[in-house]
């Protein structure tokens, strides 16, 4: 086990102009799990491998353990990986691909089946041992490749995208037995996904990443209730995060679709200096509740669409012209054209800046 | 009982309701058969000659003269057969043949595979053309091309060898092995490779080890078709030989003037080994190529 840091990577692939990853710095804890999330496209498969040592960065450094890595080839780097296709050797049985890495290693014999064996227990792969992957479903390769990794000791755990092959109900009950066998093995752990849930209910960390940067580091909740910018706040969430035009008045009201309530004092004050202050509003669909029309303190709006998910009804609210997303409990009553109104929870709203889209905080 | 009085054939007993319309399905069914008479027939054009040849060379030379011609083989003999081989530069040639085809088979697997892989793998300068180029070598009759190679053969000293013919159908046989090859290797997915190397191998482990066993159907099929061509090839093993002739060079030589059972025999030798080879390799032809490349 050991810790990785890495600073100022640079990398550009032959042929394309763009920065696959654009001075990434990013320390992640010896047994920590740390899982980059972001869309395809955003630079979070090419961070991963450059650790791996798959790919080599253009300017930086990374370094396991101490350790400087960065143009060291894979096999020296003392790390182990599950791919996203599975990459388990179809030639191999089950067997000899579990213990693929500890034979490269030279591991002694009894030693190596030892291993294989405990692996084996821990995936419920036993009874497949002698089989070949191409008898296997997709679900048993998958965990093929992780017992691949993890007889290996490895300092560090690479995983990328190691769920988005499986079909639905096998990616919720691998997600749990993944997140037990990785708190078991205590292994610093790099994970990639696009999957925001995933990353929600593995990490200790996540990174957030767009285009090539590191657009927020942090604890999932806090990512999740105190987004950096526009962009985590939309890519975070199922729904994702409704955004409201606004606008803070000099007098410290808080303008949204034609209609006020109070804004928060630290943004009044600004206001105030600078003569009213226009704002992007974020406030997560569960986090708005519906009242009757004109009840103090609510916002008119009118309802749209009624879908009722089972534990909640995902509700699409038309406010002065403005489309958002609201979330009630499955018990709640509503039906479309119905007017209603709506009162946002004031601790979750959050703001963030018409031009930077980055967050405004007190 | 009631039989109905339409069109249908297919079942006599067909119940009172729904009229399906069984048109599409008896058309099918009629392909299917077009399909299978096709196939047969297309085996028959290719298997009767081979049958009657060895028919023929494994008949007496008297039985060959009869008429009609039996096409069971009722007088079966060796003697055919025997006369042949004792012919001059026969069994010579039959090992020369052997050998020049298991040369150029392990030469161009030597070179070819690893050309086929750098064409599959890396995006190297000159890529394109030199995947062109590697078919002027065919777009060139043999003839062309081995009459300069006799020449400079003559001058290193190496006609009339056997290395001169291995060199030879080396150098046809490239062209495809590495295509061939090289689509195989495509098909090997780069993240195996990635994961061989994560789990301790060297570039050159990492092929030998997982890489090369996952192309092994695509290895077979350029096995076939080298060793194949090798055994058939007449014309430049002729030009650049005398007295060390490989077997269709030696056949050919005495073609004219042999009787109809020395040329039967001589088809039928030169048939055999070569289905025997496809045979052999068409077990990793087909077994492999459904459960390793996915």
């Amino acid at each position: 086990m050991a810790d990785i840091s890495i600073k100022g990577l640079h990398k550009t692939y032959p042929g394309s102009t763009e920065l696959a990853t654009n001075n990434v710095s990013l320390e992640v804890a010896e047994g920590e799990f740390m899982v980059l999330l972001g869309p395809s496209g955003c630079g979070k498969t090419t961070l991963l491998r450059m650790v791996a040592g798959l790919d080599f960065p253009d300017e930086g450094s990374i370094s396991i353990g101490g350790r400087d890595v960065t143009y060291l080839p894979p096999q020296d780097r003392n790390l182990s990986m599950v791919f996203q296709s599975y990459a388990v050797f179809p030639h191999r049985k089950v067997r000899t691909n579990i213990g693929f890495g500890l034979v490269m290693k030279k591991v002694p014999r009894d030693e190596l089946e030892k291993k294989v064996a405990w692996a084996a227990d821990l995936l419920q792969l036993t009874p497949y041992l002698d089989r070949y992957p191409a008898q296997l479903s997709g679900g048993q390769r998958q965990r093929v490749a992780v017992a691949r990794a993890i007889v290996m000791d490895a300092d560090v755990l690479l995983m990328d995208e190691p769920l988005s092959n499986l079909d639905a109900l096998l990616r919720l009950d691998f997600r749990a037995e993944l997140k037990k066998i990785v708190q078991q093995l205590g292994s610093t752990t790099l994970y990639v996904t696009h999957d925001q849930v995933e990353a929600m209910s593995l990490s200790d960390r996540v990174a957030v990443m767009k285009k090539g940067q590191i657009a927020q580091l942090g604890h999932p909740i806090t990512v999740y209730e105190e987004p950096a910018d526009r962009f985590v706040g939309g890519f975070i969430g199922s729904p994702p995060m409704n955004f409201l035009e606004g606008r803070v008045t000099q007098q410290g009201a808080l303008e949204v679709a034609g209609q006020s309530t109070d804004a928060p004092e630290f943004l009044a004050r600004s206001a105030a200096r600078s003569g009213g202050l226009p704002v992007m509003v974020g406030i997560r669909a569960e986090n708005i509740y519906i009242e009757q029309r004109g009840a103090p303190g609510t916002l008119d709006a009118t309802v749209d669409v009624v879908e009722p998910l089972g534990h909640a009804t995902l509700l699409t609210v038309d406010l002065g012209g403005q489309v958002i997303k609201v979330q009630v409990a499955s018990t709640v009553r509503v039906s479309p054209a119905e007017k209603v109104g709506l009162r946002f929870d004031q601790a979750a709203i959050r703001f963030f800046d018409t031009e930077t889209q980055l967050g405004l905080t007190a | 009982m009631s039989h109905a009085t339409t069109n249908k054939t297919t079942s006599p007993e067909s119940r009172p309701q729904p009229e399906v319309d069984r048109r599409p399905l008896a058309r099918q069914r009629r392909n299917r058969i077009l399909l299978q008479v096709g196939c047969v027939l297309i085996t028959l054009f290719m298997a009767l000659p081979i049958y009657l040849i060895a028919l023929s060379a494994t008949s007496s030379r008297a039985a060959l003269q009869e008429f009609p011609l039996s096409f069971i083989p009722n007088n079966f003999s060796l003697e055919t057969m025997e006369t042949f081989l004792q012919s001059t530069g026969i069994l010579g040639g039959l090992i020369n043949s052997i050998q020049v085809g298991i040369f150029t088979l392990l030469l161009s697997l030597i070179i070819g595979v690893p050309a086929g892989y750098a064409v599959a793998r890396f995006a190297f300068p000159g890529r394109d053309p030199y995947q062109l180029f590697l078919l002027f070598t065919r777009a060139l009759p043999i003839v062309v091309l081995s009459v300069p190679l006799a020449q400079l053969f003559l001058q290193t000293g190496l006609y009339d060898s056997i290395l001169a013919v291995v060199l030879l159908h080396t150098a046809l046989a490239l062209p495809t092995t590495i295509l061939i090859t090289s689509s195989v290797f495509l098909g090997v997915p780069r993240d195996v490779e990635e994961a061989a190397r994560i789990f301790g191998c060297s570039p050159v482990q990492a092929f030998l080890k997982v890489v090369m066993p996952m192309a092994i159907p695509g290895i077979a099929a350029a096995s076939i078709f080298t060793f194949v061509m090798s055994w058939n090839e007449v014309l430049g093993a002729s030009i650049l030989t005398l007295n060390q002739r490989t077997l269709p060079a030696q056949v050919l030589s005495s073609l004219a003037e042999s009787p109809l059972a020395y040329r039967f025999a001589g088809g039928f030798l030169l048939v055999v080994p070569a289905l025997i080879f496809i045979f052999f390799m068409r077990r990793y032809l087909t077994n492999m190529w459904g459960s390793t490349i996915r």
